[in-house]
């Protein structure tokens, strides 16, 4: 893409001073396709700065500096920014006059080749409408930034929580303890703007190794580790090696079938659920009366509260009494017990899974958690969840009571110590202490838990806690 | 890795190194009180200010180039006490490249020779240098350039995932070294050199002591004696090396294992090459360097070049102003933890976690127990104090007749190649003919992917130094993406930058970034000792297409005021 952009550039002799200049500067006219030069001249009032292509193997640059400053006057020629590509530093000059409306990637940051990094208006009474732009631009750019394809691409959207089985070799030491992230690890971070202190590390001593960057940003990882070659033993079973190597126990394809391969979300579910194998699992229902809580709902639904935040806000509060629900266990060996409750909230998305998390659950009131809760279902209905807004759960609720499903099983995430799943409330009849029959709504919880660090008795307490609040919903207004 | 000499020292005291267990004296250890920084500059001031060729030693005797008796003479009309008649005409005490390079041009001029030894024969370059280290970076160039699948599908190759055997890595270069070690050992027998097994010791002037743990000692009396006892890891002050998870260059040659994270201590040449091969092989590398910037002692173009193509793209990261105060291997199921203060303030900084941590800080002369104080000589931070000649200086500043002092030992220019030249330049003076080495004229690489070579002055020192003297200094600079072989072999990464005087066409100093950069740099060195300008040079014909032609381009580019100079060009050293 960038190449085509660059036919008309002319780059001098890399040598001839020491900071090269690169002229002229990628440009485009809103949208950001690119269209014949001719046509933008005429119409166009505002301009996008492209990250130039610098080089041949150059997928990013970093701005070095900006020569301009907003609202500077430019004309043709002139250099408005030094960029670092992989090879050298360049001043890139503008191929048109005009002003520079906005800065959009600012000076020490970097963009992918082709993403906007500034906008340029060819007249002040365009500038507002260019910043506006710079606004949206900023905002879509940190949404493709995971991908260094361009806009007009379909980005691979970091999707769906991807946490790779905890199994670091060293239990982690007590107390608090800074984040420590391997130079690779750090590097892939900042590429993918993933924040390094939101991640939970698995490496070893707990570190956050690359493999931990790339599952946030939900990439695969890069095939370009060096393993040593691990030299057969001659005692081994060549049989053995034989059998694990060809897949003949899977039956022939039924004729007619088709295969589709996973998307990126299929194929980060498809792993965390077979991650989820390693750890031993259980399940504990119970059945909750929610006529205070469908009461409560009615209420408070014209506020915009939702039943998830409901939920969240029963689960979170229940949490608070049972700390050790809310804890995982990363190397079999210690808990960990998590500092936040964060409840993430499985959300079914074309053909997908992610689970946006509500974090701080049980210190938001639930009006603002309402108000989250309808954030994080647009932005990952737009694919624009940042990692730390889909992979910091430490405890998951799953509801498919509205589809009518009473009661279901399911699968602990990798990385936390119990999900919640909830059927759907129907009107029952039950015997009370007295014998007397009434209907009440009831309502199948049941919880899969790690039985490692959670134990039954842990579960049904908690399960108990979550009972009364959520059959005296008050509290969750307070 | 000898050719890997120390551009820094990261702290600010040095530990003692006793040179072996026979060596029992008691030596203080040799304090620094600020960072020293061994970088060329303060060198090669001393290089080029050699001020009179005129002959100081009169009392040196002229011997017959060759064939003459097996005892020889000395006279004794300044040195009373010395003994009249040698057991040997010149006695080296190290049997390192430097050593090697000696005897071997001693034996060449006649002279009788013997060679002490107290550890193996090829001393740091052979068994804990430059020789294993190449073997590694021969390993890690290959993985590099296997792993680049943008690189193999340039040249339309496909290979499948490429791996290695960790042992078969380390035998390789163990392999190497002994090979090395018996090739020298060898040649050095066959021209009759005496090698003398043990711990050599100065007892007085013209006579040594040698010998091994319970054996009788021996004295031996020579000539002219030349200490040639190299230099060892120098490891500041605070850091305890296990040998296992906090290593020297020593353990690391033998690549016992490869860490997931390893912290390298100091980021001169030692440090750059094990950055390349632990990238390689697959490890992560954090950079602790106590100099603002990477790479100090490079020209800082070609540091910017390197950092931009070794480091950025690599799994590295850096500290830079930084020292490690303290660094705790790891025990306990605790990883390595390194302490990192400021290294202005001295504030405590950071502390890293790491699985291992090499220490490249430089290296420390290894001249403790060489029984210096019997001639009244005091080392310098462990350095013997030479002249220019390579002539030993005694505390009150006199010249000690036939000692001389070359190599790591002396610290003029902590390189393999150095030393050899040091040692062949003594051999012509014992044997009759001044000789100073030019130190500006020798050449240093870094045998990273690509390779870093450069010779002479960098544009800092240059421009530094045409101040003062004034004159004019012009830079000129080629590319490799201009080279066709370099094309041919997809590397057009790289630079090589001449900076020379452009009104009498002097070579004042050449630095080459690019591939096979080592090799080239040659061409140039070669004119600066010989004192060949570039009006003459640039007529010299390249095959066509070599690398070479890099250097064609860039001395054609540079712009000489001075005419093609006469046939006969005067060399700028003697």
């Amino acid at each position: 893409m960038a190449s085509q952009f660059l036919s008309n550039a002319t780059v001098s002799s890399p040598f001839s001073s020491s900071r090269p200049r690169l002229s002229p500067f990628v440009f485009s006219r809103l949208p950001s396709k690119p269209l014949p030069k001719r046509v933008f001249i005429v119409r166009s009032k505002i301009r996008e700065i492209f990250m130039p292509a610098l080089s041949s193997t150059m997928t990013e640059g970093k701005i070095v500096s900006w020569i301009k400053s907003e609202g500077d006057k430019l004309s043709k020629g002139e250099s408005v920014v030094v960029v670092e590509s992989d090879k050298a530093d360049m001043d890139v000059e503008t191929f048109y006059d005009g002003i520079l409306a906005a800065i959009v990637v600012g000076e020490g940051e970097t963009a992918p080749v082709g993403a906007p990094i500034g906008i340029l208006a060819e007249t002040e009474e365009d500038i507002a409408e260019a910043k506006a732009r710079a606004g949206s631009k900023s905002a879509a750019a940190a949404a493709i930034a995971p991908s260094p394809a361009p806009p007009t691409s379909n980005p691979a959207p970091p999707i769906s929580q991807l946490k790779p089985a905890p199994a670091p070799a060293v239990p982690v030491a007590e107390g608090p303890r800074k984040t420590v992230a391997t130079p690779y690890a750090k590097k892939l971070a900042k590429q993918h703007k993933v924040d390094i202190a939101s991640l939970v590390g698995t490496g070893p001593f707990g570190r956050i190794s690359p493999a931990d960057v790339e599952a946030a940003a939900g990439i695969t990882p890069s095939k370009t580790n060096v393993e040593p070659v691990v030299v057969a033993q001659p005692t081994a079973p060549p049989k053995a090696a034989a059998a694990a190597s060809a897949p003949s126990s899977l039956p022939p394809p039924v004729p007619g079938s088709t295969v589709v391969p996973f998307t990126t979300m299929q194929a980060a579910v498809s792993k965390n659920m077979v991650d989820s194998l390693s750890v031993p699992t259980f399940r504990v229902g119970y059945p909750v009366t929610t006529d205070a809580l469908d009461a409560l709902y009615e209420k408070v639904k014209p506020k915009g509260v939702t039943m998830t935040a409901l939920l969240a806000k029963a689960a979170a509060m229940a949490l608070v009494q049972h700390p050790v629900v809310n804890a995982s266990c990363k190397d079999g060996k210690s808990f960990t017990y998590n500092s936040n409750i964060n409840i993430a909230v499985a959300v079914a998305i074309n053909g997908g899974l992610i689970t946006p998390v509500l974090q701080d659950a049980d210190k938001l009131d639930l009006y603002l958690l309402s108000q989250k809760w309808k954030e994080l279902v647009e932005k990952a209905r737009a694919k624009q969840l940042q990692p730390q807004e889909y992979n910091s759960g430490t405890f998951t609720l799953s509801n498919l009571g509205m589809f009518g499903v009473d009661r279901f099983d399911a699968i602990l995430p990798p990385g936390q110590g119990a999900i919640m799943a909830v059927g759907a409330s129907k009107p029952t009849v039950v015997a009370d202490a007295d014998g007397f029959f009434t209907v009440r709504n009831k309502m199948l919880v049941n919880v899969t838990a790690d039985h490692r660090i959670v134990y039954g008795a842990d579960l049904a307490a908690f399960l108990q806690t979550f009972s009364k609040i959520v059959e005296n919903p008050e509290t969750l207004t307070l | 890795m000898h050719s890997t000499l120390s551009l820094s020292f990261s702290q600010s005291a040095a530990a003692v190194i006793p040179r072996s267990s026979l060596a029992s004296v008691d030596s203080p250890a040799f304090a620094q009180s600020k960072p020293i920084n061994l970088r060329f500059c303060g060198l090669r001031r001393e290089a080029f200010g050699f001020s009179s060729l005129n002959k100081s030693c009169s009392q040196r005797i002229c011997l017959p180039a060759k064939g003459h008796g097996r005892k020889v003479f000395a006279s004794a009309a300044d040195n009373g006490s010395a003994p009249k008649s040698f057991d040997y005409d010149l006695i080296i005490i190290g049997a390192g490249v430097g050593g090697h390079g000696a005897a071997l041009h001693a034996v060449e001029k006649g002279l009788k020779t013997a060679i002490i030894e107290g550890d193996v024969v090829g001393g740091t370059c052979v068994n804990r240098g430059c020789v294993p280290s190449k073997a590694l970076l021969a390993v890690s160039g290959r993985m590099r350039e296997l792993q680049s699948e943008h690189h193999m599908k340039a040249l339309g190759l496909q290979v499948s995932a490429a791996g290695y055997d960790r042992q078969g890595v380390a035998d390789h270069a163990n392999n190497l070294a002994s090979k090395i070690r018996t090739n020298l050992t060898n040649s050095m027998k066959a021209l009759g050199v005496d090698i003398l097994t043990g711990v050599g010791t100065i007892l007085g002037p013209q006579k040594v002591k040698y010998g091994k743990v319970g054996l009788p000692e021996k004295i031996v009396t020579a000539k002219d004696i030349i200490i040639a006892t190299g230099s060892v890891p120098f490891v500041p002050k605070g850091i305890e090396v296990d040998g296992k998870t906090v290593i020297t260059s020593d353990h690391a040659l033998k690549l016992e294992f490869v860490p997931d994270w390893i912290a390298i201590v100091g980021s001169g040449y030692i440090g750059l090459e094990f950055s390349d091969v632990y990238t390689a092989l697959g490890s992560e590398v954090t950079f602790i360097e106590a100099l603002d910037q990477l790479m100090p002692g490079f020209d800082p173009e070609i540091g910017k070049l390197a950092q931009r193509v070794l480091i950025n793209p690599r799994k590295i990261d850096y500290h830079t102003g930084v020292f490690a105060s303290k660094i705790t291997p790891a025990r306990d199921g605790k990883p390595v933890t390194i302490e990192l203060i400021d290294a202005k303030t001295k504030e405590h900084k950071d502390t890293l976690e790491v699985d291992a941590a090499l220490i490249a800080t430089g290296r420390a002369p290894f001249t403790n127990g060489l029984g210096l104080e019997n001639i009244n000589v005091v080392t310098q931070r462990g350095f013997v104090p030479v002249d220019e000649r390579m002539r030993v200086i005694d505390a009150n500043g006199n010249l000690v007749p036939h000692l001389y002092c070359i190599g790591d030992a002396n610290g003029k220019m902590m390189l393999a190649h150095a030393a050899s030249a040091q040692g062949i330049s003594v051999v012509e003076q014992v044997t009759g003919r001044d000789h100073v080495l030019n130190h500006l004229s020798i050449p240093a690489a870094c045998f990273t992917h690509p390779e870093i070579s450069m010779v002479g002055l960098t544009e800092p020192q240059a421009r530094e130094k045409a101040e003062k003297e004034g004159f004019e200094v012009s830079v000129a600079k080629t590319s490799f993406k201009a080279n066709t072989k370099a094309l041919a072999e997809n590397e057009g990464e790289g630079l090589a930058k001449l900076i020379y005087r452009p009104d009498n066409g002097e070579i004042l100093g050449v630095h080459i970034f690019g591939l096979h950069a080592a090799d080239l740099i040659h061409e140039a060195s070669n004119a600066i000792a010989l004192g060949t300008r570039i009006q003459d040079i640039k007529f010299a014909v390249h095959a066509h297409p070599t690398l070479s032609e890099v250097l064609d381009e860039l001395f054609k580019s540079a712009k000489v005021r001075a005419h093609k100079s006469t046939p006969v060009s005067e060399p700028v050293a003697v």
